[in-house]
């Protein structure tokens, strides 16, 4: 049914809509509603789910670990300094392929202190061998939140449904929210073959010594990439029960003779696609990729996505300092290998917070018309604002 | 700001560069207040009346520092289409200030379209404000009538009533199902008379054709 809801209050809806039976989570900006509705859906007895209230980011995580590996379907959420918090108990869920889920609502991670909006925190546990989704819209985020734990169960791999905060978090929309009967049809009841079993002991997390280590993180690389497949069928299964989709690995959207493209991750997109109805007929049209599977990487379609561009944009909301932006040094690796590459310009923009206007669209296409234009540039850093050793 | 002009056209900025310009639907929203005043809440309510009059909206807070008194905003965007744009609302068709304090702020009208309107929470007459902008303003006493009607100085559902009252963006009835779907029992009621007098109190229709063109 469409409603107009607030992101947080719809991801919340839409967690007890799977029927978890363990939640853990600790409250951070800017994912608090999510963990408040929920404990509230739970209080009032509209969701019949152990919610536990812990101490830390660390521990949310270690309930979660130790919930699903018992067999119980699991969801946690955090950001920024609470993703840092936890990231070694996500590098032990996922190496230990314990299928569950996360929300990251995305923000920026100090210091300096920040509560806004970016990227970094997701792109902080890139390595942790979860797998990550990005979302554009509360439509996507709930949709995706979903289908999330059908992908985790398929694939005994955890994922995380990325989702920026405050600008999807806090942002009321009209949203499509299904049925319970619908997500019924769609997500099986939770089943993990590992799962610890009284009747059948054996040991999980064990160490593993140099006989067999690069075994398991191969199977695991591997598990990752056949999880490529699973993400566009499950989207697919989505669709024929909801009517909606949300873009397999990634959508191509803009003119087929289109010779510059921008990839972006996020809600950023959105705005990117109306800077384009405003701004295309000043400054052409571009392709706009809309990356939606960023672990694991779809480098198979992003290479067809490209096919016929001169130059490409890519967006990246968190930037690896001493390299530049993460996405786009990923997708120069992997454009590489074609005959005939576009040229990437990769701008970080949007950190901290920073708004991004829908002129970014025009004045990111006029930028890179120039000939000197930069290749990789913290694009809307202003500056006037630093002592001039720092520009 | 440039001068006021006589409005022709219900909404819009003309789509740049296009042959032929789609007509824009989307009406932009920026409402001004201090923590406390409800300025998210009024956001919040105002999107869900324009969803339950038939627009798509979006609506969402500016977050700064979070406490009681301190300057903060809200945006609300309606269309008849879906909103892909997320950035905040830098060209507003229209500002609703919730505190007349804020009248001081210089930034507080950057980047109101022309044609635009501001409604003021303030026991001052609309003259008196308007002289100091380049605007459309009424100035409408809300937290007087919060204070009168439901016992507290919350002004933001009078402000909105009043406002939809002037603009006729989404009809009054789509407001007070925003409101049944947020508050219950004495709350609700006593908004739901507030609204209702807040509504008589303004010139109806007085903005309903504006524009910037």
């Amino acid at each position: 049914m469409r409603e107009a809801l607030e992101g947080s209050l719809a991801i919340a809806r839409a967690v007890a809509l799977t029927k978890p039976d363990v939640v853990a989570a600790y409250p951070i900006t800017p994912q608090t509603h999510i963990v408040e509705n929920i404990s509230k859906l739970v209080a009032d007895g509209d969701m019949h789910t152990e919610f536990v209230s812990v101490e830390s980011e660390f521990s949310a995580a270690s309930v979660v670990l130790g919930a699903a590996a018992a067999g119980a379907r699991a969801y946690t959420a955090s950001a920024s300094q609470g993703i840092l918090l936890m990231s070694e108990v996500m590098f032990n869920i996922a190496g230990l392929r314990v299928p569950l889920v996360m929300t990251i609502a995305n923000r920026a991670v100090g210091g300096p202190l920040s509560i806004w909006n970016d990227q970094s925190d997701s792109m902080a546990v890139r390595d942790s061998g979860w797998i990550q989704i990005h979302c554009i819209s509360n439509q996507e985020a709930v949709d995706t939140t979903i289908q999330a734990f059908r992908i985790a169960q398929e694939t005994d791999l955890p994922v995380a449904v990325c989702m920026d905060g405050f600008v999807l978090t806090h942002t009321m929309e009209v949203i499509d929210m299904p049925s319970q009967e619908e997500v019924d049809a769609f997500l099986p009841p939770f089943e993990f073959a590992g799962a610890l079993d009284t009747a059948n002991p054996r040991s999980m997390g064990t160490l593993v010594d140099p006989n067999y280590f690069a075994e398991v993180r191969h199977s695991h690389h591997a598990a990752m990439g056949k999880a490529l497949a699973k993400i566009e069928e499950i989207d697919a299964a989505y669709a024929e029960v909801t009517g909606r989709a949300s873009g397999g690995l990634l959508t191509v959207d803009g003119p087929k003779k289109a010779k510059v493209g921008i990839i972006a991750m996020g809600s950023v997109v959105g705005t990117m696609m109306a800077g384009r109805e405003h701004y295309g007929g000043e400054v052409g049209e571009a392709r706009i990729v809309k990356l939606r599977s960023y672990r694991p990487f779809p480098a198979k379609a992003l290479r067809a996505a490209v096919k016929g561009l001169d130059k490409v944009i890519v967006i990246d909301r968190a930037i690896s300092p001493g390299m530049g932006g993460v996405l786009g040094t990923e997708v120069s690796a992997v454009l590489s290998t074609l005959d005939k590459a576009p040229k990437v310009y990769n701008y970080a923009l949007g950190l901290g917070g920073r708004d991004i206007p829908e002129t970014m669209y025009r004045d990111l296409l006029t930028t890179i018309e120039a000939k000197d234009a930069p290749r990789f540039a913290v694009f809307d850093a202003d500056l006037e604002k630093l002592p001039p050793e720092d520009r | 700001m440039p001068a006021v002009r006589r409005v022709t056209r219900r909404v819009g900025l003309p789509c740049v560069g296009r042959m032929q310009p789609e007509k824009k639907t989307m009406i932009e929203y920026r409402i001004h207040g201090r923590g406390g005043q409800g300025s998210v809440a009024a956001a919040y309510l105002l999107a869900a009346a324009a969803f339950e009059a038939g627009f798509t909206c979006q609506a969402f807070p500016a977050f700064g520092a979070e406490r009681r008194g301190a300057p903060v905003m809200a945006f609300v965007r309606i269309d008849e289409k879906p909103i892909t744009l997320r950035s905040q609302v830098r060209n507003p068709d229209f500002l609703i200030v919730q505190d007349e304090t804020l009248l001081l702020d210089p930034t507080l009208t950057n980047g109101l379209k022309p044609g635009g309107a501001m409604l003021v929470n303030s026991r001052k007459t609309s003259d008196e404000i308007a002289e100091k902008f380049d605007t459309r303003v009424v100035a409408f006493p809300a937290t007087d009538l919060a204070v009168k009607i439901i016992g507290k100085p919350i002004p933001n559902t009078a402000l909105l009533a009043a406002f939809l009252a002037l603009t006729e963006h989404v009809p009054q009835d789509a407001l007070a199902g925003a409101l049944r779907g947020r508050f219950h029992g004495a709350t609700l009621e006593n908004n739901l008379t507030l609204i209702a007098e807040a509504a008589g109190a303004v010139e109806a229709g007085a903005w309903k054709e504006t524009a910037d063109a």
